[in-house]
C-alpha cells in the first residue's frame, strides 16, 4: 500500500516553501527517518523523513518547486520481499538541466542575428522567458534601469548590473575568450528574506550607533583562572558570550527602554529577557534566542550557544528558535572585524556589537599599559532610547565587563 | 449552534459566485448569500452582472442591432426586407430568457459544487459571523474562519433626478421598457450611458446624452475617444459634453430637465430619462459597526493589494473595493482570495485588466493610454492600423475604427492596446495575453494571424510600430 508524503504544517507567517533538495530518487530504498527531502521557507529549512521502510516510488514536486503544507510531493510503496534483501537499486539519470529556455520570436531573432548563446542571457519574462529587452539589455543597448515599467515580477529577481558593454556586433559569431565573465545566481528564499528584513529595518528605525572600548583583561583572567575547573564541572568551554549575555540582561534591567519595542504607536516594554545570539550559518545569519536570558547561568548559557551552533551547522534551528527576541548580540570579532555598526534585528530596538579582542597600548594611571581591548559597538532606534540613554546602557555594559564581581553583587 | 463553514461569502455576482466556486473546487465547506430576487420575487444568483448589467444589456444590444441592420443594413447586401417590425416585448422576453438561463447555469454549479446557498441579506456581524436576514423572521447566523465581502454596487441617485416609476429611471429600469421611448435622455455619456443610449436609439428614440465632464470617455485613449465620438453622433446619439444637470421636473407624464454648458442654462424636454452616472459601493447595511470594518475616504471596502480588509480572516473582492468596476476584475479577485485561504500564492495583475464598450462599433483597450505614457514621461512610439484597410473588415462591411499599439521607444514592450472596431471584445485578449508575456510589438510582428481575420489589424498595427505595415503606406518623417 502507497503511503503519500506530503508537505509538513507550516507555521501561519509562512505561506508556501520551495523544495531545495531531493535526497532519494525513485526507485532508491528508504529507511524510516531517513532524511527524504529539503524544503525551504522564508525563515527556516525543513528537513522530511521518510515514515517508514520502503522505496521512494515516484517524486510529484521536484526541485525548485513551490509547495504548499499538506501538497503531496511524493509516494512511497513497502520494500517487497526481495528488496528487502536486494542491495538499493541505483538511483535514476537525474533531469537532464541543459534545455534551452523559452525564447520569445524578437528576442530570438536578436539572438540569431547576432551569434549570442541564450544561456547567458538572464530572462525576465514570464517563467523565465527571454524577453527582447533581456537581449537588448545583455548588449548594453538599453541599460539596466531604462527597462520598461515592470508589473508584478517574481520576488527573488536581483537588480540587472550594467553588463561589460559587449559592443553590438551585428554579423560577427560570438566573442571568444571572454575573459569577464558573470555568473548570475538567483537568490535563495533565505537571502532574500533576510535582505527584505534588513532593508525594512533600515527605512522603519531611526538607527544610530554609539561605541565603546571594554578592556577584556579581567575577563580573560577570569577564563584563565577557571578554564579547566570549568569544563570539568559542566562539559563546555567557557567562552565570552556567556559575559556579554549577563552584563546585556544587567543593563537591560537598568534601561529597560533598550528591552523594549514599537509597535505601531505604543512602545511595548517586554518584562522579560529574551537575548538572542547571532551565528553564522552555512545559508546564512540566524539569531536563535535564549530564553529568559536572566535566569540562565554562564554554563546555561554556554551550553545553549554550543547547542544552537550545532544546530545551525545542519541547518536544523526552527522557526521557534529564532522568533522573538528583546534584544540581539552579535559577534563580528571572530571574523576579525575590529569596528562595525550593526544593524537593527526588527522589531527589537537595540542590537550588541563585539569585535575583535586586540592588544593595544592604554592608559591607566598615568601609564601607558598593554591591555587586550574589543570595541563595542550598540546600534539602537533613535525612535525611543535617546542618545543619552544608549551611551549610558553601553557604558554600564563595559564597566559590568571590566569589573565582572559588579554583576555578581548588583551594582 | 450556528453553521459552521470554511468559507462564507455575502454576495453571488460574478465576484461571489466565482470565488465561491473556486473555494469549493479547493475544497473548502462554502457558503454563498445573496438577497437578489427576480421579478417572480425567487431568489436568482449572478447579481448585477446577470440580473441587471453586463448580461441583459449585451442580449438588448444584440438583439437592437439585428433590428437596426435589418432596417438599413441588409440592402448593401443584395438582401431585400420590406416589414419588419418590432416587437418590443418579444425582445425583451428573449433577455429575460437568456438571463434565466444564465442564473439556473450558475444555481447547476452551485448544486454540482455543493456550495450551499442562503437567500437573504448578509450582514457581517463579527469577523467570523454572517447574520442572514430573511424579511421578518428571525435572523439566522453562520460561522466561518473566513469571510469574503462581495456585496457588489449600485447606480447612484442624484437628486436633481429622482428616480421615478418608469420615467426617471437608473440602468435597470432602462432595460425594461416597455415603450420604445420618443425622446430619451440620459444623464452621464460613460459606458453605461452609451450602451444603453445606443440600445434605444437603435430601437427609434432620439437620444440626448447630457454628460457633465468637458471630455467625452476620459479614460479611454483620446485618439479612440475623438473617432467615438464623431462615430457616435454621426449615428444619432446628441451626446452634449460639459452639461450639469441642475433639475428636473416630471409634468403629464413627460421629464423637463434643466442643465448648464458653457453656453448658458437650457432646457430639454423627454418622455423618458435615464441617470447613468455612475455606481456606488454596497456598504449600507453590510456590517455592523462593533466589527470595527475600515471603509477608505471613498466609501469602498479598505483592502491591501490581496484583497485583505482590516479584519484577520475577512476579504473583500469585487465593485465594493477599488479599481475598475469590472465583472472580471471581481472573479479574478474571488479567485485570487480563494487560493490565497487555500494556502497558495495568488495575485492580480491590475496593469493588464482589459476595458470594453459594447457599442457598434466596440470600444476595448488593455494597458496604458497614450496620454498616460505622456504624463508619466514614458517614451513610446505608437502603431495605427485602420480597419478600412482590413480585408475581413470590408467584407464584414465594418470598416469603421482602428487598433493602436503602443510600445516602449527603447525595450519596444508593448505597454498599451486600443481597439474601436468589429468585434474588438474579442480581439483585445490576444493583446492582453501577449502583454501578460511581455511580449515587444515585433514578437507580434513576427508571429502568423491568420488570413483574412480582423485580428490581422493588431499585427499590421505592431507591423506600424516600426513603419512596416503591409496594407497602409505611412509616411515616415526623417528625424
Amino acid at each position: 500500500m502507497t503511503t503519500t508524503i506530503k508537505v509538513p504544517d507550516f507555521p501561519e507567517s509562512v505561506t508556501d516553501g520551495t523544495i531545495v533538495a531531493w535526497h532519494k530518487q525513485p526507485g532508491e530504498q528508504v529507511k524510516r527517518d531517513e532524511p527524504l527531502v529539503d524544503i525551504e521557507t522564508d525563515k527556516v529549512m525543513f528537513e522530511v523523513p521518510a515514515p517508514e521502510d520502503g522505496v521512494l516510488e515516484k517524486i510529484l514536486e521536484q526541485e525548485n518547486a513551490v509547495v504548499v503544507s499538506g501538497q503531496e510531493i511524493a509516494a512511497i510503496r513497502p520494500l517487497s520481499g526481495s528488496e528487502a534483501a536486494q542491495a538499493a537499486a541505483p538511483p535514476t539519470e537525474p533531469a537532464d538541466n541543459h534545455e534551452e529556455p523559452v525564447i520569445t520570436p524578437s528576442a530570438r531573432k536578436l539572438i540569431d542575428e547576432q551569434g549570442l548563446d541564450p544561456a547567458r542571457i538572464k530572462g525576465t519574462g514570464k517563467g523565465g522567458r527571454i524577453l527582447k529587452e533581456d537581449v537588448l539589455r545583455h548588449q548594453g543597448v538599453i541599460g539596466g534601469g531604462e527597462a520598461a515599467p515592470e508589473k508584478a515580477e517574481p520576488p527573488v529577481a536581483p537588480p540587472s548590473p550594467t553588463p561589460a558593454p559587449e559592443a553590438p556586433v551585428p554579423a560577427s559569431p560570438r566573442r571568444a575568450g571572454a575573459g569577464r565573465e558573470e555568473r548570475r545566481v538567483p537568490m535563495t528564499r533565505l537571502r532574500s528574506r533576510i535582505a527584505e528584513r534588513l532593508v525594512e529595518a533600515q527605512h522603519t528605525a531611526a538607527i544610530l550607533t554609539t561605541f565603546n572600548e571594554v578592556d577584556m583583561q579581567a575577563v580573560m583572567a577570569l577564563r584563565q583562572n577557571y578554564r579547566e575547573k570549568f569544563e570539568r564541572a559542566h562539559g563546555v568551554r567557557l567562552g565570552f558570550m556567556s559575559f556579554f549575555v549577563k552584563a546585556s540582561v544587567e543593563a537591560l534591567k537598568r534601561f529597560p527602554m533598550v528591552n523594549a519595542s514599537i509597535d505601531g504607536g505604543d512602545i511595548v516594554y517586554h518584562g522579560y529577557f529574551d537575548v538572542g545570539v547571532a551565528i553564522g550559518a552555512p545559508r546564512g545569519l540566524v539569531v536563535p534566542i535564549l530564553r529568559d536570558a536572566d535566569s540562565m547561568s554562564v554554563p546555561d548559557i554556554e551550553k545553549k550557544i554550543i547547542e544552537y551552533s550545532d544546530k545551525a551547522k545542519q541547518g536544523k534551528i526552527s522557526l521557534d528558535e529564532i522568533t522573538g527576541g528583546t534584544f540581539t548580540i552579535t559577534n563580528g570579532g571572530v571574523f576579525g572585524s575590529l569596528l562595525s555598526t550593526p544593524i537593527l534585528n526588527p522589531p527589537q530596538s537595540a542590537i550588541l556589537g563585539m569585535h575583535k579582542i586586540e592588544q593595544r597600548a592604554v592608559v591607566r594611571e598615568g601609564e601607558i599599559v598593554i591591555r587586550p581591548m574589543m570595541y563595542l559597538a550598540l546600534s539602537y532606534d533613535h525612535r525611543i532610547i535617546d542618545g543619552r540613554e544608549a551611551v549610558q546602557f553601553l557604558v554600564t555594559i563595559k564597566e559590568l565587563l571590566e569589573d565582572p564581581a559588579r554583576m555578581l553583587i548588583g551594582v | 449552534m450556528p453553521e459552521r463553514f470554511d468559507v462564507i461569502i455575502i454576495g453571488a455576482g460574478p465576484a461571489g459566485y466565482v470565488a465561491a466556486i473556486r473555494c469549493a473546487q479547493l475544497g473548502m465547506k462554502t457558503a454563498c448569500v445573496d438577497k437578489w430576487l427576480d421579478g417572480n420575487q425567487q431568489p436568482v444568483l449572478g447579481g448585477t452582472c446577470l440580473n441587471a448589467g453586463c448580461i441583459p444589456s449585451k442580449a438588448l444590444l444584440e438583439s437592437s442591432e439585428i433590428y437596426e441592420q435589418s432596417l438599413e443594413g441588409y440592402a448593401a447586401h443584395g438582401v431585400d426586407i420590406s416589414g419588419v417590425k418590432l416587437d418590443l416585448s418579444a425582445m425583451m422576453a428573449r433577455k429575460d430568457k437568456v438571463v434565466a438561463e444564465l442564473t439556473q447555469g450558475i444555481a447547476q454549479l452551485f448544486r454540482a459544487n455543493g456550495i450551499t446557498f442562503c437567500r437573504g441579506h448578509g450582514k457581517l456581524i463579527s469577523s467570523r459571523q454572517v447574520s442572514i436576514e430573511n424579511g421578518g423572521s428571525q435572523a439566522r447566523i453562520i460561522e466561518a474562519s473566513h469571510i469574503i465581502l462581495a456585496p457588489g454596487s449600485s447606480p447612484v441617485e442624484i437628486p436633481a433626478a429622482p428616480l421615478e416609476g418608469d420615467i426617471i429611471v437608473d440602468s435597470s429600469g432602462a432595460l425594461n421598457f416597455t415603450k420604445v421611448p420618443g425622446r430619451l435622455g440620459v444623464i452621464g455619456a460613460g459606458i453605461i450611458g452609451l450602451e444603453l443610449g445606443s440600445v434605444w436609439r437603435r430601437l427609434g428614440s432620439e437620444v440626448i446624452l447630457l454628460e457633465a465632464q468637458e471630455a467625452f470617455l476620459m479614460m479611454a485613449d483620446q485618439q479612440i475617444s475623438r473617432d467615438a465620438l464623431r462615430e457616435f453622433g454621426r449615428q444619432g446619439l446628441d451626446i452634449r459634453l460639459g452639461a450639469r444637470v441642475l433639475s428636473s421636473q416630471i409634468k403629464r407624464g413627460k421629464v423637463e430637465v434643466q442643465y448648464e454648458d458653457a453656453s448658458g442654462s437650457h432646457q430639454e424636454k423627454v418622455d423618458r430619462l435615464i441617470v447613468a452616472v455612475g455606481r456606488m459601493p454596497n456598504t449600507d447595511k453590510l456590517f455592523t459597526a462593533e466589527t470595527g470594518l475600515a471603509l477608505n475616504e471613498w466609501g469602498y471596502i479598505h483592502v491591501d493589494d490581496q484583497c485583505r480588509t482590516n479584519l484577520p480572516g475577512v476579504y473583500a473582492i469585487g465593485d465594493v473595493v477599488r479599481g475598475p468596476m469590472l465583472a472580471h476584475k471581481g472573479s479574478r479577485e474571488g479567485v485570487m482570495v480563494a487560493e490565497l485561504i487555500a494556502g497558495q500564492a495568488a495575485s492580480v495583475n491590475y496593469d493588464l485588466i482589459p476595458s470594453v464598450i459594447y457599442t457598434h462599433p466596440e470600444i476595448a483597450w488593455v494597458g496604458k493610454t497614450e496620454q498616460a505614457l505622456k504624463a508619466e514621461d514614458i517614451p513610446y512610439r505608437a502603431g495605427v492600423f485602420p480597419f478600412a484597410a482590413n480585408g475581413r473588415a470590408r467584407a464584414l462591411g465594418e470598416t469603421t475604427g482602428f487598433i493602436k499599439v503602443l510600445s516602449h521607444a527603447a525595450t519596444d514592450r508593448v505597454l498599451g492596446a486600443h481597439i474601436m472596431g468589429p468585434q474588438a471584445s474579442e480581439l483585445i485578449a490576444c493583446a492582453t495575453v501577449a502583454m501578460e508575456f511581455g511580449a515587444s510589438s515585433e514578437d507580434l510582428a513576427l508571429t502568423v494571424f491568420a488570413h483574412p481575420t480582423l485580428s490581422e489589424s493588431l499585427h499590421e498595427a505592431a507591423l506600424d510600430v516600426e513603419g512596416q505595415a503591409i496594407h497602409v503606406a505611412k509616411i515616415r518623417t526623417k528625424k
